[in-house]
């Protein structure tokens, strides 16, 4: 027996005016929402019961590497553009090109991936692990977490530059929704960034 | 199992695509790895139903220990090693394993699965009208994860030191420095609640979007809506457990000191952690999510009593549009209630008397659906069948259950009754002669449509009555002992004189709990007979409105043989001047 | 597809490239600012305001949220005062101990 045919995969619900995919893709953002929100408020429970910040003293910009933070910010928002630009040359219906911007977002994911692993070895170089300090502990967790993140978006991501591709032939428009909630996630793993940035390294 | 061939097979009118010489599917596609929701959905029952006699069975033996402190076991206390029950006699470490496990398999491993990925997955799209969820591989995807965690957390018992022993609620700093149980426990927890997830997701976007023709959300079963408002509840409460248990396991395995607070003792030695961490932060995120958590255990079976009422009492459901903004009420307050179970933990006054108006406030919705119910009984013409049996006694027992709740919401109560079998009394009302009660309604009521067959009546009736008799035996004892002063999670109550004087209850409740056991096989035996031997039905064998007794029983694949349309609210039964006493959603006729 | 998605989509792209722009010159004032070392509440009030216009940004541009239909601000709404309450909650819950224990 074949699949069954499900409505509103590739076509939006009359009344709520969007397809299922994109409806499941805001929910998912919605449950990480929580995740990190949680993670947060458990930043602000540690952080308030402690006399210093960091316990060790001095400043958080002094202890963590401002500048690689920076630049991995300035990699994370240019791969959100690139993510719109891939999604938008699906729109326009140009394959190639959207090979292209999505070769550049996982690209420039790997980079951020890469400036956080010497981050993080230069921690451990100077004996810095997550059970030196709830600092750490919170540091390692938070951009951990985040990281794994950005792996899951490198994983989707390379699947719909790779052999996702085939849909483009048979579907488009199935092919750009599924590009475009890729994008609503990715977009979501920079924003969690855009918070974590100032939460972590400047404040 | 010979349900799933039968739902493959259907009868002739079971395939929504006649005729499009379609390949067969090959056996693991069919059964293992499928992804149609009804094959997923007894999936889900099926290994519930297996874990939850697993976690009845581990109180069985707990309940040894509690009437008989420090007596061996005759025969199965020599089967389970020397390390468990030395000489026969239970280990205090075991019995404490078998505490927490009890709790956490019977609560995730066995009545969520139940109620929402078994209940909710083969319902909810026959009763909105759709050939599937919207995502049926996530759906598939959402089991298997489901069961790796399910087998990895049994399987802890295996582990050096045991399963988790501290407690379903794994509070630190004593569960962060608990045996390795603990972190099996702890990644368990990760795949179930990812697991959650993913279903909870596909059950928003199937039950917004998938809807029949005609099926606007005023003409929903009210089971869909309490389905719906679970999802949400599981969608936005699970994740900071999630978060939590990511924190508890880089105490455990990187050794951090989230929860840690400085200057802790362990048997005489300073723990050589960093420390700064704090203990409440774990109650905290745990609560967040185990107060929606026991929301989302009530909730499907309310939807399921909700259900089999108004189809045994040939009448409309008593105030469903109230019902409907109730159920939305109940699920919203829940999430703004959880540090009910925090009171004895140094909050300030301020903070305590918000949790408890709070928690005041959220026993309206839950009087005005009790109440709903009972007023749908009144004047209707009842059919005490099996499921309806449940279904009856299910309000009586969560009216128990909500009223006892009310000493413990209240702060200056709750201060002597916390922690006290008081507290297990309470919680246990609302969930086993409450929602398990509940949930065997919905077997009696849907084995039909995913079998074929009916289920014996007879066997139905007597193991109501036993269960329903020990049930009470069980639970209704543990009050007293609880007002007299008797703690949760003790190994021995004859240590304390409290303890000594409410022994008897003990006993008395170890052999209701055993006689409960007994009771559950007229159910087994049925539940695989009549597989066999129930007598067949046709699509409607109950009469009832509902979308889902339009689909063949069981339905094939695409479930409905031509697309429903709906042309009436959900419950018009015994509507004046028609000639049955039900007129279905599906039939056009007026 | 057709012309007029074509269209739809070239007459956005200006927006994103000014959003791209914005939230880099964001990142160097949120850079910038902590150099001034301003009082802890200010520095958290500026750094976060600072944050949540960057994120309004990223949702309302690159996100479509802007022109979302009612059912996603709705489930939006809902988590939003969730994680306030997530938020919120535990951490008041500790202002009125008096131990002197961390967190407590």
């Amino acid at each position: 027996m074949s699949e069954t045919v499900i409505p509103y995969v590739v076509k939006p619900h009359p009344v709520t005016g969007i397809p299922n995919g994109k409806f499941g893709i805001w929910l998912f953002l919605a449950s990480e929402v929580m995740l990190f929100g949680a993670l947060f408020s458990s930043y602000v429970l540690i952080r308030t019961g402690m006399p210093h910040w960091p316990p060790e003293g001095g400043l958080a910009s002094e202890v963590l590497n401002v500048p690689l933070a920076t630049l991995n910010t300035a990699v994370l928002i240019t791969s959100s553009i690139t993510m719109v630009l891939a999604w938008a040359s699906c729109k326009m219906g140009k394959l190639p090109r959207f090979r292209l911007w999505m070769g550049a977002t996982i690209g420039l994911a790997f980079a951020f991936l890469v400036i956080k692993y010497f981050e993080y070895t230069h921690k451990f170089e100077l004996g810095h692990f997550p059970s030196h300090d709830n600092f750490y502990a919170i540091y390692f967790t938070l951009t951990g977490l985040h990281g794994l993140h950005v792996i899951g978006g490198i994983i989707v991501n390379s699947y719909l530059v790779g052999p996702g591709t085939k849909m483009w032939a048979t579907d488009p428009e199935h092919f750009t929704n599924r590009v475009e909630n890729a994008g609503l996630y990715w977009h979501f793993v920079d924003l969690v960034w855009i918070f974590l940035f100032p939460s972590l390294y400047l404040l | 199992m010979s349900v799933q061939h039968t739902a493959a097979k259907g009868n002739g009118h079971g395939h929504a695509h006649e005729g499009h010489g379609e390949h067969e599917l090959p056996f693991w596609r069919k059964y293992i790895f499928s992804v149609d929701h009804k094959v997923i959905g007894i999936q889900y029952g099926v290994t519930a139903l297996v874990f939850l006699l697993f976690g009845f069975t581990l109180m069985m033996l707990m309940r040894w220990q509690l009437a008989y402190p420090g007596r061996p076991l005759p025969v199965i206390g020599n089967l389970l090693g020397e390390t468990a029950m030395p000489g026969g006699v239970m280990a205090p470490e075991f019995y404490n394993q078998l505490g927490a496990m009890h709790g956490t398999i019977m609560v995730f491993l066995g009545v969520v699965p139940l109620a929402v990925g078994g209940f909710g997955n083969f319902v909810v799209p026959l009763q909105i009208g759709a050939p599937d969820m919207a995502f049926p591989r996530l759906n598939m995807v959402s089991y298997w994860v489901f069961l790796p965690g399910c087998l990895l957390m049994v399987a802890s018992f295996f582990l050096p030191g045991g399963a988790a022993q501290s407690g379903w609620t794994s509070y630190p700093p004593l569960s962060d420095i608990a045996p390795t149980g603990q972190t099996a426990w702890l990644f368990a927890m990760v795949l179930i609640i990812t697991s959650s997830l993913l279903g909870s997701i596909n059950f928003i976007v199937t039950i917004v979007q998938l809807r029949a023709k005609g099926l606007s959300y005023w003409r929903l079963p009210f089971f869909v809506h309490a389905q719906l408002v679970t999802a949400f509840l599981l969608l936005l409460a699970f994740p900071p457990l999630e978060a939590a248990s990511v924190m508890q396991l880089m105490d455990r395995l990187a050794g951090t000191s989230f929860f840690l607070p400085s200057g802790l003792v362990v048997s005489g030695d300073p723990l050589k952690v960093a420390g700064g961490g704090n203990p409440l932060l774990w109650q905290h995120l745990f609560w967040f999510l185990a107060h929606p958590e026991v929301y989302v255990l009530i909730l499907p079976a309310m939807g399921i009593v909700a259900e089999v009422i108004a189809n045994n009492t040939r009448k409309p459901l008593w105030g469903y549009r109230l019902l409907v903004y109730s159920v939305v009420f109940l699920g919203f307050m829940s999430f703004v209630v959880w540090a009910h179970h925090m009171f004895m933990t140094g909050m300030g006054t301020t903070m305590s008397t918000f949790f408890q108006t709070t928690t005041m406030i959220i026993s309206i919705p839950s009087v005005v659906i009790l109440t709903c119910f009972i007023m749908s009984l009144y004047g209707g013409n009842i059919r005490f069948t099996a499921p309806m049996l449940f279904a009856t006694a299910f309000l009586p027992m969560f009216a128990i259950g909500g009223l006892t709740g009310l000493p413990l919401g209240l702060t200056a109560s709750d201060i002597y009754l916390h922690d006290t079998f008081y507290v297990i009394g309470h919680f246990h009302y609302v969930v086993a002669p409450g929602t398990l009660f509940a949930l065997f309604a919905g077997i009696y009521y849907w084995y039909p449509k995913a079998t074929g067959r009916r289920m014996n009546e007879t066997l139905g009736k007597v193991h109501f009555w036993l269960s329903f008799v020990a049930i009470n035996f069980v639970f209704m004892p543990m009050f007293f002992q609880g007002m007299a002063g008797l703690s949760r999670r003790l190994y021995d109550p004859t240590i304390y004189a409290h303890g000594r004087g409410v022994q008897a209850l003990n006993v008395l409740i170890s052999f209701g709990a055993w006689g409960l056991g007994l009771a559950q096989i007229p159910f087994i035996v049925n539940f695989f007979m009549s597989l066999k031997n129930g007598a067949r039905v046709a699509e409607n064998p109950w009469n009832a409105t509902t979308l889902e007794w339009a689909a063949p029983s069981p339905p094939g694949h695409g479930n409905f043989v031509t697309e429903p349309v709906v042309y009436r609210e959900p419950y018009e039964y015994s509507v004046p001047g028609k000639s049955t006493d039900y007129s279905p959603q599906f039939r056009a006729e007026a | 597809m057709d012309a007029a998605q074509h269209e739809d989509v070239s007459k956005h792209m200006g927006k994103y490239y000014v959003v791209f722009v914005a939230l880099l010159c964001l990142t160097a004032i949120t850079v910038g600012v902590s150099y001034l070392h301003l009082t802890r509440p200010l520095a958290i009030t500026v750094a976060l305001a600072i944050a949540c216009i960057k994120a309004g940004m990223v949702a309302a541009v690159f996100m479509h949220l802007i022109s979302e239909r009612k059912v996603i601000y709705a489930v939006l709404i809902l988590t939003a005062l969730f994680f306030i309450v997530l938020l919120a909650l535990p951490n008041l819950t500790t202002f009125e101990h008096h131990s002197g224990m961390p967190g407590t």
